[in-house]
């Protein structure tokens, strides 16, 4: 469990808290089963679609266009939904988005909102600050729910509380809705869930939602889920408050037939969403009196600025990264300290904190390219992970400190050794004389090293190493040859 | 055809077992080997740890080390994906028309040593001989930035007198991942310790790879917790025959 909302500027490094994270050997058994269960799925349906990497490449096209003329689609999103009814705000950044959303709760009349599971109010820790405003959030989503009355943190983009088991939601719902009989069936849980929640659909007049899609064509907004919760919030409140990031455009209302495929397979492998919401600005007869739209740039101009880094806005928030990734099957979301975890969280949060905080994040991954396989939109991540990685040793680098910096020194060193045969050749043989010490025969008689000085360390702690070869590849090749250098 | 050869800098150094295997299979197939001296490293290590400035000049010195090669096979999946996977990117970078104009023309002549045999030779028997129960891991770089698919399994399934098994969950990273191993050193043997199960379920005696680095990262656990389990890269195997065994 993590205690306070997941925050990259106080975060620990990934590292440490990736190896405190693996301590809880119940979370490792939660994940990895969870994520095994969502790929076999995903793998079922996208193994049925014949044209699946022409979708993908749809899809990457349909995003690279959308960021290409971003200005362009935001400003003929914010004519229509106008238009409609709506009323649209721009914020900065979190800090922006959080007090804009606070006053319109406020105007609204109502001290509590319910929720609709989003990752961007999540971003910007809204609900704290609602809180801090007298304002009660109750989120809607089951998995928000867990969350929520648990006091945790969600731990995945789709599924949240996916380090969660049924046994530990049972014991969360049955403290905090004093259900002491309650049972650790699926349907149980979903009826506890049920009853607490229809109260407060019927209640509360404020609803609060993030966006999977904004419409830039119409003024639509999309949202999809799969508990009819979401449809509830964004139907019954008669104030609605979106926010969205300004990357979650789409041009046309027929990109959606792209999206609408790539996302569900991959996110839940559903072949559609259950519940797939979609509305323009206000209807006099039906639905919220008032919708308010937050358009919330939080950094993502900036990362719209970097041509290498760019395509991590292409993210449609799937997920299929996270279960993919090795590292975030090890680990867990909360190792991450970001909302944003697993391979796309390594590219985005970084970025979300203008390269300020978080620099641990662009080198967890072993650069496998199981994220980028999966990726419906076919983000590059090994890619942009790389780029952050050069971004970050530039930053270190830099000055006197840089000057100070082992890793950098030993890198130097050994890119002046790789510019010349000469010194490659001498640095072999000075490799076998300074592992001598280090070498001990094992019961075969074969030299191993099993204990590494300083930052080399991290390897012995649970691999050997073979001692050097008395001869190189290309002293052999010498000898065979009949001729020396 | 003459081939020449990349063995690169950890093969050289660390493996040179691999290089003298790679030129007894291409020998025996009829081919000259050639072995340009002034090789090193393809940058792979610097590229991927951020230090970008650093592995420029390794690109400009493989150029020029191999601009001559009818083709150039190298014994290292990850080391050909770096080559594929950036060196168009880092010409480009380096703002050098002549060195993007050579990395174009060298790029399609640079093979991976089990895609050599297969697709540039068409071949999957090379006259081996291994007596052992083998499994075959597929390194990330070789599955997804080369698409290596079967053709190292092909190859292996001609071996005379091989008993091949699948491993489990034979897409899923070692957790070498260069200086992850070190920087992420928990989470990496968290990753190699499911690989471990699975090459210990396989019940080989050997675990075979077309990437050292990861076999490195392998034989290193299976050494450690002594289970008797070696790795050979796949060209020992298939050098090996009646009169020579690893």
């Amino acid at each position: 469990m993590s205690a306070g909302p997941l925050d990259p500027k106080t975060a620990p490094a990934f590292p440490m808290a990736a190896k405190a994270a693996m301590e809880d050997s119940q979370l490792r058994r939660n994940v990895r089963h969870a994520t095994d269960v969502i790929q076999a799925k995903r793998a079922r349906v996208i193994d049925e679609m014949s044209d699946w990497q022409a979708l993908r490449e749809t899809g990457k096209q349909i995003r690279q266009h959308t960021m290409r003329h971003l200005d362009f689609y935001l400003e003929q999103f914010e004519a229509n939904c106008t238009r409609a009814g709506g009323v649209v705000h721009w914020a900065r950044d979190a800090a922006e988005a959080r007090r804009i959303v606070v006053s319109l709760v406020k105007a609204s009349g109502s001290d509590e909102v319910i929720k609709i599971k989003s990752m961007t109010t999540e971003e910007i820790q809204l609900n704290p600050a609602l809180e801090a405003a007298g304002i009660h959030p109750y989120e809607t989503d089951l998995a928000e729910l867990i969350i929520q009355l648990g006091q945790d943190q969600p731990s995945h983009i789709v599924v949240p509380a996916l380090h969660k088991n049924r046994q530990q939601i049972r014991e969360i719902f049955q403290r905090t809705m004093h259900l002491p009989e309650l049972g650790d069936q699926p349907q149980d849980l979903a009826d506890a869930a049920r009853m607490f929640l229809r109260e407060k659909f019927l209640r509360v007049k404020t609803g609060v939602s993030g966006a999977n899609f904004l419409i830039a064509e119409t003024g639509g907004v999309c949202v999809v889920e799969s508990e009819g919760n979401g449809r509830m919030c964004l139907t019954l409140p008669e104030t609605l408050i979106t926010i969205a990031g300004i990357d979650k455009v789409l041009p046309r209302y027929q990109d959606l037939e792209v999206m609408l495929q790539l996302l569900p397979r991959s996110a839940t492998g559903e072949r559609m969403n259950p519940y797939n919401s979609i509305w323009t600005g206000v209807d006099p007869a039906d639905g919220p009196r008032v919708f308010h739209i937050v358009l919330m740039d939080n950094a993502r101009t900036e990362i719209l600025a970097d041509e290498e880094a760019r395509q991590t806005l292409h993210c449609i928030r799937c997920g299929a990264c996270q279960n993919a990734c090795p590292v975030y099957r090890q680990t867990g979301g909360h190792a991450y300290g970001s909302v944003y975890a697993g391979p796309i969280g390594a590219i985005l949060t970084p970025q979300l904190q203008e390269m300020h905080h978080a620099q641990s994040l662009p080198y967890a991954s072993s650069l496998c390219g199981a994220c980028y396989e999966v990726c419906p939109v076919k983000i590059n991540i090994p890619e942009v992970l790389i780029h952050l990685r050069n971004k970050v040793v530039l930053q270190n680098t830099s000055g006197i400190a840089g000057l100070l910096d082992v890793e950098a020194a030993a890198m130097k060193t050994m890119a002046a050794i790789f510019r010349s045969e000469r010194r490659f050749r001498a640095a072999q043989r000075l490799g076998r004389i300074a592992e001598t010490p280090l070498v001990r025969k094992d019961e075969q008689g074969l030299g191993w090293i099993s204990w590494l000085p300083g930052m080399l360390g991290g390897w012995s702690q649970t691999r050997d190493l073979k001692e050097m070869p008395k001869e190189t590849f290309r002293d052999w090749w010498e000898k065979r040859s009949g001729h020396d250098n | 055809m003459r081939v020449s050869l990349f063995i690169t800098c950890y093969n050289d150094t660390l493996f040179p077992s691999t290089g003298k295997s790679v030129v007894r299979v291409l020998e025996r197939l009829g081919h000259t080997v050639d072995f340009p001296p002034g090789q090193t490293c393809c940058g792979q290590m610097h590229w991927n740890t951020g230090y970008q400035a650093e592995a420029l000049p390794l690109l400009q010195r493989f150029v020029d080390q191999f601009r001559g090669a009818e083709v150039v096979v190298i014994p290292s999946s990850s080391c050909v994906a770096m080559m594929r996977d950036h060196y168009p990117k880092m010409a480009a970078e380096i703002d050098d028309a002549q060195l993007t104009a050579d990395v174009e023309a060298l790029l399609p002549k640079v093979f991976e040593f089990s895609e050599f045999l297969t697709k540039r030779l068409g071949l999957e028997d090379v006259g081996a001989c291994y007596p052992h129960r083998v499994t075959y891991h597929a390194s990330c770089h070789g599955l997804r930035s080369l698409s290596l698919g079967d053709g190292p399994l092909r190859l292996l399934k001609a071996v005379r007198g091989i008993d091949l098994v699948e491993l489990d969950r034979v897409e899923q990273c070692c957790g070498f991942g260069g200086t992850f191993a070190i920087k992420n050193a928990a989470v990496s043997s968290a990753m190699l310790e499911e690989k471990i199960s699975a090459v210990l379920d396989s019940r080989a005696d050997t675990c075979t790879a077309c990437d050292n680095s990861c076999l490195m990262h392998i034989q290193g656990a299976l050494h450690r917790q002594r289970t008797g389990v070696k790795t050979l890269h796949l060209a020992e195997i298939l050098a090996a025959d009646e009169e020579a065994q690893p």
